[in-house]
């Protein structure tokens, strides 16, 4: 079960240390692909409850742009790339040429989702791989699907396995920052989050020997 | 005398009641179930946030009751009975219950949107509660307000507009 107060320090580095390693891989692989500087902050690992979670990007209604995947294999859980909508608009304008593609309004043309799907795929694979490699265990994402909708209802996906144990999730957040950007600072930050379910931080920790939770 | 009203915020996993002229309100319904059991006589509304539909699926040893279909229910009707409403004269309105993702996986987990909404209407009809109305299913997220003078739940979704049910 996992409380409030149960990460230790060095429990909180290992996984502190993961999301750099998964998101500095995946921050590498977008910005190679959108052929610009994209920066990464100090990854945060918090224990919050599912309301906490519901305010780190803006709060519950906040409209973004999210791929989710699930991961499969040796380890269990969500994985989400959250993006402001105005954000993913822009990537996705880059990725096909066209314009005057934008997310602000449905129906959003099918070649913007697939852009924006594939580049999902490309990041969250960039993101997993580095972690396989790390722990040497097995990590097998599904396809990821794509959102466009409220935070909230997006992000509660992610905790549904985790809330037949717990009232908290273990989250590890990672934002990106596209440092050539016009719009206002604080509405272009990306999010990672990692969100493994407790048996599978049980076995990240066992396995770089920092004992459990 | 100009009486202000206030929304009552309920959160995820989450219930509360309000009376008029407050409203109570909760946001970013995914695949979760906003229900609501009013009573118009006494302008007396509860809401809970569901998140899965049955407390046997819980691992822990402590029950959270609003995150269950079941022990949410019934919970909100203790509640409410402790206010002076009469089960009988409750009446409900619900909505939420997306499949925001659409996976093929192994088990029915991406189904849960579905698997919440018959959850709560069987847990509805266990206590005689007519459903009112309810704007369920579909992928997209909804945030619920209810105003419990006039008895019409607000539904607001990023791709589908408003409606009042």
């Amino acid at each position: 079960m996992v409380n409030k107060d149960s990460l230790n320090p060095v429990a909180l580095d290992v996984l502190k240390e993961i999301g750099n390693i998964g998101a500095g891989n995946a921050a590498t692989a977008l910005s190679n692909l959108l052929n610009k500087r994209i920066q990464m902050n100090v990854p945060s690992v918090r224990v919050v409850s599912f309301n906490e979670m519901m305010e780190l990007v803006g709060g519950p209604e906040e409209t973004v742009a999210a791929i989710f995947l699930q991961i499969e294999g040796d380890l269990n859980g969500s994985m989400f790339f959250v993006l402001p909508v105005e954000k993913a608009s822009v990537f996705v304008r880059q990725l096909t040429g066209n314009n005057e593609f934008s997310f602000n309004k449905p129906p959003y043309p099918e070649i913007g989702l697939s852009a924006f799907q594939e580049m999902g795929n490309i990041v969250a694979g960039s993101y997993l791989s580095a972690l396989s490699d790390f722990l040497q265990m097995q990590i097998m994402p599904t396809v990821p699907d794509v959102g466009i909708d409220m935070f909230g209802a997006i992000i509660s996906f992610g905790l549904i396995e985790i809330s037949r144990e717990s009232d908290y999730a273990i989250v590890i957040d990672t934002e990106i920052i596209d440092s050539n950007s016009n719009i206002d600072e604080s509405s272009i930050k990306g999010h990672f989050f990692l969100l493994p379910d407790a048996d599978s931080y049980r076995k990240i920790l066992t396995k770089l020997g920092v004992g459990t939770l | 005398m100009i009486v202000e009203s206030k929304v009552v915020k309920v959160g995820i996993a989450d219930m509360n009641y309000c009376k008029a002229p407050n409203k109570i309100r909760t946001s970013g319904l995914g695949s979760c179930v906003g229900v609501v059991l009013y009573d118009l006589n006494k302008q007396i509304a509860g809401l809970a946030h569901v998140m899965l539909p049955d407390s046997n699926l819980a691992k822990g040893k402590t029950i959270h009751k609003a995150k269950f279909a079941d022990t949410a229910v019934a919970t909100l009707i203790d509640i409410l009975e402790k206010e002076g409403v009469w089960r009988r004269q409750l009446k409900a309105k619900i909505a939420g219950g997306a499949q925001m993702f659409t996976f093929n996986t192994k088990d029915d987990y991406m189904r849960i949107g579905p698997r919440n909404v018959e959850a709560v209407k069987k847990e509805l009809q266990r206590y005689a509660i007519p459903l009112i109305s309810e704007d369920v299913g579909g992928s997209s997220g909804r945030t619920i307000e209810f105003n419990p003078e006039t008895g019409l739940l607000f539904v607001r979704t990023v791709n589908k507009g408003t409606k009042e049910i």
